[in-house]
């Protein structure tokens, strides 16, 4: 991998840094005819996302806000793409995230959000040295894989995906059960985590706030109102928002927004979905 | 507990917090705590004798007879110290067998806090002042209380200094542990729950049958999760995440033993999967593994829940398992 470069600095570094120059993820193309001819260089860090997926959010979040340098890959969930044969080279769990960094392959964002914590040497606050402080963020993410994520994930099928995208009816007392759950599972996020808090872990945003309020906005995107009657869940995403970027935190959000405006599914499509769309129901 | 109670139990490595005090007929002998503390064999072949164990022993059996008298006057009217380090387990859940195998492997001190679920104990008034989630495994290290397994495991792998390889320090290693804790929550955790409850505990215990198509579909998902587990895991390598034993083997291993407890024989047709835990039973150690195994491994002899209990435990049973 790499060469001798320019100026000392390996092929993957400058074109690490030409990328931050152009503010893009690919460097100026005319640039290739003036570094030396070397072999193609070994791809830099890869994410494999859908915005549609609330931890692809998460990872997404998390990357841009710390500078990352990454090649977004996107893997459109809808049409099938996670099924694609290379795409199961990278994650034969065929599931976003997926992290790609050279040979080496990760999948599941808890993991990926930690590499990439670590790697890149994010700032404390997001995944702190301090015991107590990790554990309560590790208690967290350990959590949330079979309570918050499974009813946000429930109530947005259920309520937009299943009518709206596939046509099909949802009983209405499975839907209202959906809605208990989520309930059940954000009155502990108040009391068990969040309590008197500014962040879920404690003073300061850490991932386990990142993983939650993508979550959250799932529910949203179906148009739940989540926040309406909890004031102090509502003033914890304001902070949440604010220390990410108002900014970086729409443009993550922005296709999860426009789902309920989805062209209804072709039959293939609705053939291929059935799997997962029996698990959410 | 007296301050030299709480000295001890830190000293005494292996055991588990101090004896009881005994029954209405008072404290036992000191010769029965000491067998009960270092194992009878052991007891009879090493009287007490004028090594630092022995005195440590006879400190130990005058402790357990009351607390000790305060030898200074600064001691008077000092308040009780805090508790040392608590683990609230129930050897028949698959989480708490890894942290108790990972706590006694690592001769990490702690009391045991045994919570019976089979008689409810969970939901006890006083164990929810522990965990209102009514859940184990539960951690209290002082006023700190700490869920969730994965995250105990790390806290006590990070307070304890433990060898490298249970959650090692380079990226790439590291990241690979983090990878499987975190696939196993809604896979190989699931499906091993749900065929212990389907095929022994809805029936055995709580009077509730299952049918054969739901128990078929149940050992049928558990058999694609152990697919996942040999073939995008453990591949060709002797541990799931390289060539020595983490803290993914400890909870996976505790994880099949559970449907190995209800008769399902998941290692059977499966020779890489059965190497694999010779290798991780032997990195444990023989013994340890058998002791915290011994509770799941007689659930097939679980006497019924009486009707009130069962009433309050089925719905949430039937929560914990969907």
């Amino acid at each position: 991998m790499g060469g001798e470069g320019v100026a000392g600095l390996g092929y993957q570094e400058l074109r690490t840094s030409l990328c931050w120059v152009t503010g893009g993820t690919r460097p100026l193309p005319f640039l290739s005819w003036v570094l030396p001819a070397v072999p193609a260089p070994a791809m830099g860090l890869e994410l494999y996302l859908d915005l549609l997926s609330q931890p692809c959010r998460a990872v997404y979040i998390f990357a841009k806000k710390n500078s990352i340098p990454f090649e977004l890959r996107t893997v459109d969930l809808l049409k099938g793409q996670n099924h694609s044969d290379d795409f199961v080279q990278v994650n034969p769990l065929r599931k976003v995230p997926a992290l790609k960094d050279g040979d080496f392959t990760l999948a599941e964002s808890v993991a990926i959000l930690l590499y990439l914590a670590r790697k890149y040497e994010a700032p404390d606050h997001w995944y702190p040295q301090d015991l107590q402080a990790r554990a309560r963020v590790d208690e967290y993410l350990s959590w949330q894989h079979t309570a918050l994520r499974t009813s946000c994930t429930r109530t947005m099928w259920q309520k937009m995906m299943f009518p709206i995208f596939l046509g099909q009816r949802v009983p209405p007392e499975t839907l209202a059960n959906t809605l208990a759950e989520l309930d059940r599972c954000l009155q502990l996020l108040e009391d068990k985590f969040l309590k008197d808090q500014d962040f879920l872990a404690g003073p300061h945003i850490s991932v386990a706030d990142l993983v939650a309020i993508t979550e959250l906005m799932h529910p949203v995107s179906a148009g739940c109102d989540i926040f309406k009657s909890r004031p102090k869940l509502a003033a914890w995403r304001q902070r949440v928002e604010a220390a990410v970027g108002e900014d970086l935190f729409r443009e993550a959000h922005a296709v999860l927004m426009k789902a309920k405006d989805l062209p209804p599914a072709d039959t293939a499509m609705k053939e291929r979905l059935k799997p997962l769309a029996q698990l959410f129901l | 507990m007296s301050l030299g109670e709480v000295l001890l139990c830190k000293t005494n490595l292996g055991v588990t917090g101090p004896p009881p005090r005994g029954g209405p007929s008072g404290a036992p002998a000191p010769q029965a705590l000491r067998a009960q503390a270092i194992g009878p064999e052991r007891a009879a072949r090493a009287p007490m004798g004028s090594s630092a164990w022995g005195r440590a022993e006879r400190r130990w059996s005058v402790a357990a007879r009351g607390p000790l008298s305060p030898v200074s006057p600064a001691w008077r009217g000092r308040s009780a110290p805090a508790m040392g380090l608590e683990l609230y387990l129930d050897l028949l859940s698959q989480p708490c067998r890894a942290i108790y195998i990972f706590a006694k492997k690592n001769r990490i001190p702690f009391e045991l806090r045994t919570v019976d679920l089979r008689k409810g104990q969970h939901l006890s008034d006083a164990f929810a002042q522990v965990n209102p989630l009514q859940k184990v495994p539960v951690l209290k290290d002082g006023d700190f209380i700490l869920t969730e397994s994965v995250a105990i495991l790390l806290y006590l792998a990070r307070k304890y200094k433990v060898p490298d390889h249970w959650y090692p320090q380079d990226l790439q290693a590291c990241a690979r542990v983090d990878e499987y804790l975190a696939w196993q929550h809604t896979a190989l955790r699931r499906n091993c729950l749900r065929a212990l409850w389907h095929k022994v505990m809805l029936p055995v215990f709580l009077g509730e049958p299952v049918s054969p198509e739901m128990l078929a579909t149940t050992l049928a998902e558990l058999d694609m999760a152990l697919q996942v587990l040999e073939g995008k895991f453990l591949q060709d390598k002797a541990f799931l995440t390289g060539s020595h034993i983490s803290l993914a083997d400890l909870v996976a291993i505790t994880e099949l033993m559970h449907p190995v407890g209800a008769g399902c024989q998941v290692f059977k047709g499966r020779p890489k999967l059965a190497a694999w835990r010779q290798r991780v039973e032997a990195a444990v150690g023989e013994v340890l593994f058998q002791e915290a195994h011994e509770v799941i491994l007689k659930a097939k002899d679980s006497q019924p829940a009486d009707p009130t209990l069962k009433q309050k435990m089925l719905p949430k049973v039937l929560a914990m398992i969907q």
